[in-house]
């Protein structure tokens, strides 16, 4: 890496803006200098070897959906666990983002937690707007809302990097996108002051908090207020779901990212008349749902995102 | 479609028959929700309407119109319906997919 000579972080901030789309088995990919490098297919094993702390990211469960897209959304989920228990090194905890369920009914949310207890880790949720669909929206908010602010944001610590979990699915206006609010934002700026420019940061939440295709909704209104926010932080990685499909963006020094449902996959921006389900072969199915790990290394700061599909 | 013979066809003409009494009236709307889109996106009725709408998407949908109705969530095939009293442009949209926007005007 050359040129960085720009404070502490280490970080070349050379504007560099790609989108990418894949489909199919594990990449692992790691940023130097901001530019993201293919080190080509990985397995598991490999993963597991990687240094550093690495977290699991899963996404839009939908339990409850049982259309022609995927009838059986709660046994994928158990495929994906399965997958997450088998891993060889246990990753330190996961974080999800949203959609737990398809219709916010108890029993989805119950036998979700069933299901994703299995795993044995902390897992810390953001809501979709599917969790958010009770007449009292209180079933997401009595399971994991408790030491959270507003409708649901919080931030953590871990491995030395700083977590934020955000909610863009309330409030949302006719016309527009996905929305974190005023009150967030205020939040998040104050959450941020003070803390060491050189420490990394994870933003999660469940709409892109970048604008992958407005004409679908996917994107979030202020999601640039939130971005200006982590402006001046070495590293800072983005995690979204919602889309079904994974997509990566690296603009600067920050890492955008998209995990897959372990649902039902989603169409490709503009690809179908809708964003709705997407019913694929059988066969097909399990290789567009998955999970995704992430690896980070103190110190350089290479970063390294495995999307992991049910079945390659 | 198979052929209907005498006597089924005989039950579907006092079905059609029936229609007028036991089925909605004349100047009730529909709207349906198909591919993430209000169909029709705009609709212009009279004042005492009733518009129905139903969802025919796989991903739950609401009809909201600030200050003046909101459905609940409509899971595939489920419908609201909703009587305007007084004439006005009845902007509304989902609240889950807000890209997704229609308009009732009743005159």
């Amino acid at each position: 890496m050359s040129g960085h000579d720009h404070g502490d972080d280490g970080v070349n901030r050379r504007k560099v803006l790609e989108c990418m789309t894949w489909a199919g088995t594990g990449v692992l990919w790691t940023i130097t200098g901001g530019v993201p490098r293919s080190l080509g297919i990985v397995d598991s094993v490999q993963a597991a070897e990687a240094p550093g702390m690495t977290f699991l990211q899963i996404s839009d469960s939908h339990v409850g959906f049982d259309k022609p897209a995927n009838p059986n959304a709660l046994g994928t989920l158990e495929e994906a666990v399965n997958k997450i228990n088998a891993m060889p090194a246990k990753p330190s905890f996961m974080i999800h983002t949203g959609d737990i369920t398809h219709l916010s009914k108890a029993a989805e949310f119950d036998n979700a937690e069933r299901i994703i207890s299995q795993t044995k880790l902390d897992v810390h949720y953001v809501p979709g707007e599917h969790d958010f669909l009770d007449e009292e929206v209180k079933f997401y908010r009595d399971r994991y809302g408790r030491g959270t602010k507003g409708q649901g944001w919080y931030s953590f610590d871990a491995g030395g990097v700083h977590f934020i979990g955000l909610v863009n699915v309330v409030d949302l206006k006719a016309g527009g996108l996905g929305n974190l609010g005023a009150e967030q934002l205020a939040w998040l700026e104050d959450d941020l002051r003070g803390k060491s420019k050189s420490t990394p940061v994870v933003l999660f939440a469940h709409i892109p908090l970048w604008t992958v295709y407005p004409q679908w909704g996917w994107g979030t209104e202020d999601g640039a207020r939130a971005l200006e926010y982590v402006k001046g932080f070495g590293s800072v990685t983005v995690l979204n779901g919602h889309i079904h499909q994974v997509m990566q963006k690296v603009e600067g020094n920050v890492t955008f990212h998209t995990a897959r449902s372990t649902a039902f996959p989603q169409p490709a921006p503009g690809a179908a008349p809708s964003p709705g389900p997407m019913k694929v072969e059988d066969a097909k199915l399990r290789s567009m749902l998955g999970v995704a790990s992430i690896n980070f290394k103190q110190g350089n700061q290479p970063l390294a995102i495995i999307d992991t599909p049910l079945q390659g | 479609m198979k052929t209907l013979n005498r006597r089924d066809f005989g039950v579907a003409v006092a079905a059609a028959m029936l229609l007028p009494v036991t089925h909605a009236r004349a100047d009730d709307m529909e709207v349906h929700i198909d591919n993430f889109t209000f169909q029709p996106a705009e609709l212009t009725v009279k004042v005492g309407t009733t518009v129905t709408w139903t969802n025919r998407d796989d991903i739950p949908h609401t009809i909201v119109s600030a200050g003046k109705f909101r459905s609940k969530t409509l899971d595939t095939d489920n419908q609201f319906s909703f009587t305007f009293t007084a004439a006005g442009d009845y902007k509304y949209f989902c609240s889950l997919h807000p890209h997704m926007t229609g308009l009732i005007k009743v005159e």
